[in-house]
């Protein structure tokens, strides 16, 4: 018996071995950098040096094959170094420029598209849905890809007034930063969860499944003689949390859960101060395997906010020149008594002058 | 493989259009049985509208308690081989930087102990091993620290840090932002892999106020880069901008600054650095010309969430601005007092931002041992219900 002991807390590897010879030399010492083409990056170090950045779209999901795909494609173009962006692209880095074109056509014909750049949609970044998680109101995956098979022109050209960032989370745990994106796709649940009395008691803890209500709504009651809970509906929003924490409690609906929209969210610092997300469209219904409700609602505000916004003006800046009854206008969308905030900061979000355009 | 083949009618739809498709992907392995149980566990759900997986249970490797996502499949008679399908959070090197023979050493362990599917990357950062039975986690988790790979968080624990691609291929980085993600990532392993906290903690290192890893909507810490002094500036390079005619200077430039204190008269650019608020927007539409100052450091902010339990929040100024140099103890020392605060006071499920909430910003600051200073708020208070305390009172006997 020769096994080696059994390390642990070992951390991350240091990033330095995966550094590109390039990299190494320029490190910290960037002079600035070109986007000559979609889905190209050119960095220019102080010394001279050039380092081409060729960014591809993936889904997100990838099969251990295809990563080896991309290795492969590293080790024939650049030396074997590639890296992932935040919006789960991949980027080759390149040092040759006469190699660009052609690992942009073997990129192509994998089926990988490059682009991503500059004033564009880059990659919808989302959650795991159907594919790998309980609390999913919708699938992730398949609605991310309805959605960019009609949005990809804008993936792979530059034609749009500002960057667009598009983000989708199937439920109101929101993982990632849908909150904040030029365009969020909410998976939303519209009912008081069902109750399985029968196997609460065995299944969840009741103070803490009392304690998860944001609004107070779950009180303790005794059901067919066994402790249970019951919930108050007229304080339900159906955010899910105490299915979070119980599975007995079911917030999941086949029939009445849905998809919600929200624009204007962003969270660089560029001009305007990093903002939130607002309610456009409350609720669209789960449709799969293609959702044509949630995707033309998507690419109608790419298209209207294509048209009316001003050079640099991204999605929230375009919005708060024009004036939210102006959007709904432009827009064409019905603004309902959903649209207004009734939550702990609501006051906050009501109109507090005169200043109207007519 | 025996088994016969599922029909994926409704995803086979999501193989088609220009995207590339995650339906094709999980078919690259569809002789395997689990990709098989797996296609025909989601058909259905695309059929009936509903997702079929429970609950996380507590799994995980020996001696971490974070790191591992259970999960299991609420058919597991239909779909015996992912009646365990549990992931594995891998952390990231900094900066999602590889070379190939680095992933395909992952992909190797992967394709043998696991579904051989991946996110690269989830939204927290790690790499995301998707799908596997509990008698393989042990095994994966020992080839990958083999290979010099480690998990992630996951549960009431620090979660992974993650940084943006900063000095290695970005001029604008204000500190070294893989060198800190690094530091913090290695100083806090325990933290990172043993729950013990009221929940999650994030913490996001931005190089400069562009904050591409979202820091301010996700991190109950954030590290965004910005600069003090005046912004560099190659006048050469401005008039370049204006005569190729890709800039229209006064346009986009001066009158975008949210402080307009840019003007341009045809020649000359001239900055009121005085006023300016490092929003990075003239630098990012003139990267040739200008660029950060040299007197960097970063911003910290703490307290942005998604909205469960109480509401989302954004991040909020903590440290206006300090130099981002090794071993940044001040910062540790700052981190440290925030945790052990909230980890006594902080109830089960609250982010340290709601936390902050519940407490007031002002009693926090007071318990951290910061001083409060005119940064950290937009606006000072509008309502007169203050709580003198103690404090007051006693200096009024
Ligand atoms: S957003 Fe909700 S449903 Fe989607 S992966 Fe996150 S927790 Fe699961
Ligand atoms: S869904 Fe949300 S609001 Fe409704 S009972 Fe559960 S925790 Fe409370
Ligand atoms: S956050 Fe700033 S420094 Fe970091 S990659 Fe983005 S633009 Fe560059
Ligand atoms: S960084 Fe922003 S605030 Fe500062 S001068 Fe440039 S545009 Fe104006």
């Amino acid at each position: 018996m020769s096994a080696s002991p059994r390390k642990t807390d070992i951390g991350p590897p240091h990033y330095e071995q995966f550094l590109p010879p390039i990299i190494k030399k320029n490190y910290g010492k960037w002079l600035y950098h070109e986007n000559p083409r979609p889905g190209v990056l050119v960095h220019v170090a102080e010394s001279g040096d050039k380092l081409y950045s060729v960014r591809a779209g993936t889904p997100r999901i990838l099969n251990v094959k295809t990563i080896r795909l991309f290795a492969d494609l590293a080790d024939k173009y650049c030396g074997g170094h590639l890296r992932f962006t935040s919006r789960n692209n991949v980027e080759f880095l390149l040092t040759d420029e006469s190699k660009i074109d052609a690992l942009i056509e073997e990129l192509h014909d994998l089926g990988f598209p490059v682009g991503g750049t500059g004033n564009a949609i880059s990659a919808i970044v989302h959650t795991q849905g159907w594919v790998h998680c309980h609390s999913a109101a919708t699938d992730a995956s398949g609605v991310v890809k309805s959605l960019m098979d009609e949005l990809y022109p804008h993936f792979v050209n530059m034609d749009l007034p500002a960057k667009l960032r598009i983000a989708f989370a199937c439920c109101l745990n929101m993982c990632g930063a849908v909150h904040c994106s030029d365009i969020a796709i909410l998976g939303v649940h519209t009912r008081v969860p069902e109750i399985d009395h029968a196997n609460l008691p065995k299944m969840c803890e009741l103070p803490t499944l009392i304690a998860s209500c944001p609004t107070g709504a779950i009180r303790p009651a005794t059901v067919d003689g066994q402790q249970s809970i019951h919930i108050e509906e007229h304080l339900c929003m159906y955010c899910g949390n105490c299915f979070t924490v119980c599975p007995a409690v079911k917030i999941n609906n086949a029939k009445t859960d849905g998809l919600s929209i929200w624009v204007g969210g962003k969270v660089s610092n560029a001009r305007t101060e990093p903002k939130f997300s607002k309610l456009v469209i409350p609720f669209l219904p789960n449709n799969p395997p293609r959702w044509p409700e949630t995707v033309e609602a998507v690419k109608h505000l790419v298209e209207v906010y294509a048209a009316n916004a001003r050079k640099y003006e991204r999605m929230s800046e375009w919005v708060e020149r024009i004036g939210w009854p102006r959007f709904f206008k432009l827009t064409g969308l019905p603004f309902t008594k959903y649209h207004i905030d009734d939550f702990t900061h609501a006051g906050e979000t009501y109109k507090r002058s005169a200043q109207l355009k007519h | 493989m025996s088994e016969k083949k599922r029909e994926t009618p409704l995803l086979d739809e999501l193989e088609k259009g220009p995207w590339p498709s995650f339906v094709r992907e999980l078919k690259k392995s569809a002789d395997t049985p689990v990709i098989q149980d797996l296609l025909g566990q989601l058909e259905r759900s695309y059929e009936e509208h509903l997702g079929h997986w429970k609950h996380g249970g507590i799994v995980g490797v020996m001696g971490y308690g974070g790191g591992v996502i259970g999960r299991y499949s609420d058919l597991p008679e239909e779909f015996p081989h992912i009646a365990h399908f549990h992931t594995m959070r891998v952390n990231q090197p900094a900066g999602w930087f590889y070379t190939s023979d680095a992933l395909r050493k992952i992909c190797d362990i992967w394709e043998a102990h696991g579904s051989g599917i991946t996110n690269m990357h989830g939204s927290t950062g790690d790499i995301i091993l998707l799908g596997t039975t509990t008698d393989q986690l042990e095994p994966v988790f020992s080839k990958l620290t083999e290979i010099g790979f480690d998990l992630g968080g996951s549960g009431s624990d620090m979660r992974t840090p993650s940084a943006c691609c900063g000095p290695a291929r970005c001029e604008w980085a204000c500190y070294d932002t893989l060198a800190a993600v690094y530091d913090f990532t290695q100083s806090y392993q325990d933290e990172l892999h043993r729950p013990a906290f009221p929940y999650k903690y994030k913490l996001k290192f931005a190089g400069c106020p562009n904050d591409c890893v979202a820091s301010v909507a996700r991190a109950d810490m954030s590290f965004i880069g910005t600069w003090k002094d005046d912004i560099q500036m190659d006048a050469e390079q401005v008039r370049q901008y204006a005569a190729s005619g890709t800039v229209d200077i006064q346009k986009d430039v001066c009158e975008r600054c949210p402080t307009r204190c840019m003007s341009w008269d045809g020649t000359n650019l001239t900055i009121d650095n005085s006023e300016c608020v490092k929003c990075m927007h003239c630098i990012n539409v003139m990267p040739k010309a200008l660029r950060p100052g040299k007197e960097r450091g970063c911003t910290v902010l703490i307290g942005a969430k998604a909205p469960i339990v109480g509401g989302a929040l954004l991040s909020s100024v903590f440290v206006p601005f300090i130099e981002m140099e090794p071993p940044y103890s001040d910062l540790k020392e700052l981190l440290e007092a925030i945790w052990d605060l909230w980890s006594e006071h902080g109830k089960n499920r609250e982010r340290v931002g709601e936390f902050i909430q519940r407490v007031g910003l002002g009693n926090f600051l007071e318990q951290i041992g910061l001083e409060p200073v005119p940064e950290m708020i937009a606006h000072p208070r509008t309502n007169p219900y203050i709580f003198f305390g103690e404090e007051l009172h006693e200096k009024q006997a």
